[in-house]
């Protein structure tokens, strides 16, 4: 597939930049910056020495012996992105970006933040660079998400409950598009996935794109050559565009990306944007498939994880879709919650409920493969932000 | 000539700005929404701006954000505000500019919409959320039904930008008084007069602002510079406090009606 996206942000029929005028300026310095960085030896070699020391990469690729055992199968192995700094991937954008307002001379960063973990890997990158920072959650998150609004405020970060719409990252994306229309001149907005107006799919692909590298790396390493499948968790789909980007060039490689089944298949009962309810339509800033009704109204979506519960995603997924490169498949909240208990039991390892239905898919795949065969599951987050909210719902289903 | 176009020279010749107010279709239902336009127009408005709720409007302050969800609460689509809109003309003799969000559009199909839209008498079209570089992809349907595509500019654009806009760009052209979401503010920005005149430079068309003007003052200060005049949130509001009730219409154009007369430019 040729290098994209092409000169005016897309992916083929997807992505672009549909923002307000005011914005179109901003972004087009943003895309030069971003350009210019990328190629500046002292930009990358600075946030290299950041990724490697200050988030711990690389991130380990560890076999998970007894969830193989358990499973039967393909042998598992986890790309164990939940031990960076922070607790997810969310991390290597947000340094990336933050590093660059810096450049940039913008002294305040916003971000907007579902599940918690893009707004405190960007709290925590604004307080490492001194930057002021202002993160944007929707109220219902707020309270799912309890322990990561206390994490933000303690490194310094304004956190804004977004009451509007239906209360979750949509809105906060929302909320955040305003604020930066209003204070573009002085004000950075770190987007945490692969979303929005181009350049940003482009540019947080690019900054997620070292957990494939790393993985391919590791996986030669060890002398197993290439895996036969990589599994990921898709929301916005900035850790499975992360994981995939390096492996898209090898067909050989199945490449699944997990949407959230939510409780089922009707109209706003999950987040599945490729299960046939979604139309393509302009969210945020790109096009791409969304989650709405026959009037053109996003429609309200619903899943037990907060960071996959949002109606559109990014426009390099609907490509890949298109182009047959990736599969996309749906694991529900039942399902999630279960694979949450077998990590946990078999590996000591608890998954953030987003990274749950990655290895939920992970273990169904497995189980119809050989076990001379290996599948990669990019394990993008730890669940400790989730405890409450899983205590919760188990007593409450008691 | 394009209505718009007609609206705009009209006031010239009387030595004001255009008046152009603008509502959120469909708040607080879409029958008021023609007794609304009604009311404005008596009031002395030149040019309807009517909103096309939408469930995600970014480039909209906490007004107009309260207006689109009482709308859709209330059942308005966009096939229903362009059913109100057929009514509108019907009724009145003021150029319409639908405002709206790209993805009720796109749902639609800009083809049908297209059509739709001008069989209803609307003259212009202006995306919030669509610059220059998109406009391919609506702007020929667009031209093909006759009408004018309204473009924004705003004090971010570059020279260069504002030529794009004004190129691709009919009826007139939009200039964003600050940078920012819809809603009233106190004071306008310090260098409108300066926006304006580049606005100017780059377009032969009339340059109407907007954003943030909300009391006959501010109006006349703008209409000292620029053709056309918008208000928006202020009108907004005056319908949120009121509600649903038989006064709304009559209300409004008391509101209404300093806000065009300050569009008149003294001496």
């Amino acid at each position: 597939m040729k290098k994209l996206p092409d000169r005016r942000g897309y992916f083929g029929d997807w992505g672009g930049a549909f923002v307000p005028e005011t914005l179109m300026g901003p972004l087009g310095e943003l895309e030069s910056s971003y350009r210019r960085a990328s190629r500046d030896r002292g930009f990358r070699t600075r946030l290299g020495l950041l990724l490697e020391r200050y988030v711990g990469r690389p991130t380990p690729l560890f076999e998970a012996r007894r969830l193989t055992a358990r499973v039967g199968g393909a042998r598992l192995w986890l790309k164990r992105e939940d031990l960076c700094h922070t607790g997810a991937h969310k991390i290597n954008n947000a340094l990336g970006q933050a590093l660059l307002a810096r450049e940039m001379g913008k002294a305040r960063v916003i971000a907007e933040t579902g599940a918690g973990q893009h707004g405190v890997a960007t709290a925590t990158a604004a307080a490492l660079l001194g930057l002021e920072c202002t993160v944007y959650m929707g109220a219902e998150d707020i309270r799912r998400q309890r322990p990561n609004v206390v994490r933000m405020r303690l490194m310094g970060a304004e956190v804004v409950a977004v009451e509007g719409g239906s209360r979750t990252l949509k809105d906060a994306i929302n909320e955040a598009l305003r604020d930066w229309v209003t204070n573009v001149r002085t004000t950075h907005y770190v987007l945490g996935s692969v979303l929005g107006p181009h350049p940003y799919p482009m540019m947080v692909r690019d900054f997620q794109a070292v957990i494939g590298r790393e993985a391919i790396a590791q996986f030669r390493r060890i002398g197993r050559g290439l895996p036969e499948a990589v599994v990921a968790c898709v929301g916005g789909g900035s850790n499975a565009a992360g994981i995939f980007t390096a492996f898209v060039r090898y067909p050989r490689v199945r490449l699944v990306g997990v949407e959230a089944g939510g409780r089922g298949p009707g109209p706003g009962d999950h987040a599945a944007r490729f299960a046939g309810g979604a139309a393509p339509g302009v969210l945020h800033g790109t096009r791409t498939m969304i989650l709405q009704d026959a009037d053109g109204q996003v429609e309200p979506t619903h899943s037990v994880s907060a960071g996959l519960d949002y109606p559109a995603v990014g426009p390099e997924h609907a490509n890949w879709r298109d182009h047959g490169r990736v599969s996309y498949t749906t694991v529900d909240d039942g399902a999630a919650l279960e694979a949450f208990h077998l990590l946990a039991e078999t590996e000591g390892i608890i998954p953030a409920l987003e990274s749950a239905h990655a290895i939920a898919e992970a273990a169904r795949l497995a189980s119809g493969m050989g076990p001379g065969e290996s599948v990669v599951v990019n394990l993008s987050g730890r669940g400790d932000k989730d405890l409450d909210e899983v205590v919760r719902l188990e007593e409450g289903s008691r | 000539m394009s209505r718009l176009r007609g609206a705009f020279r009209s006031a010239a010749r009387q030595d004001r700005a255009a008046f152009v107010p603008y509502i959120t279709a469909g708040d607080p239902t879409l029958e008021a929404t023609l007794g609304l336009a009604l009311a404005l127009e008596r009031a002395g408005a030149d040019v309807l701006e009517l909103g096309v709720p939408f469930s995600d409007p970014i480039a909209d302050g906490p007004t107009n954000q309260r207006a689109a969800e009482r709308a859709l609460a209330a059942g308005a689509t966009l096939a229903g505000v362009l059913e109100i809109a057929a009514e509108i003309r019907r009724r009145t003799s003021l150029a319409l500019v639908l405002f709206t969000y790209a993805n009720p559009v796109v749902r639609l199909g800009i083809e049908s919409f297209a059509e739709r839209a001008a069989s209803a008498g609307v003259d212009g079209v202006l995306f919030t959320d669509v610059p220059a570089e998109e406009m391919p992809r609506f702007r020929p349907a667009l031209r093909r039904a006759g009408l004018d595509p309204v473009m924004l500019v705003t004090p971010t654009s570059s020279a260069e930008r504002m030529r794009a806009a004004a190129r691709i760009g009919g009826g007139f052209l939009y200039l964003v008084s600050r940078t920012g979401v819809t809603g009233a503010a106190r004071e306008l920005d310090r260098e409108l007069a300066a926006n304006v005149e580049t606005a100017r430079r780059a377009s032969k068309l009339p340059v109407a602002v907007g954003f943030g003007i909300s009391t006959p003052d501010q109006v006349a200060a703008v209409a000292a510079l620029a053709d056309g005049v918008v208000v928006g949130s202020a009108i907004v509001n005056v319908i949120a406090g009121e509600g649903d009730t038989d006064e709304l219409p009559g209300v409004v154009e008391r509101f209404a009606a300093p806000l065009a007369q300050a569009c008149r430019r003294r001496p």
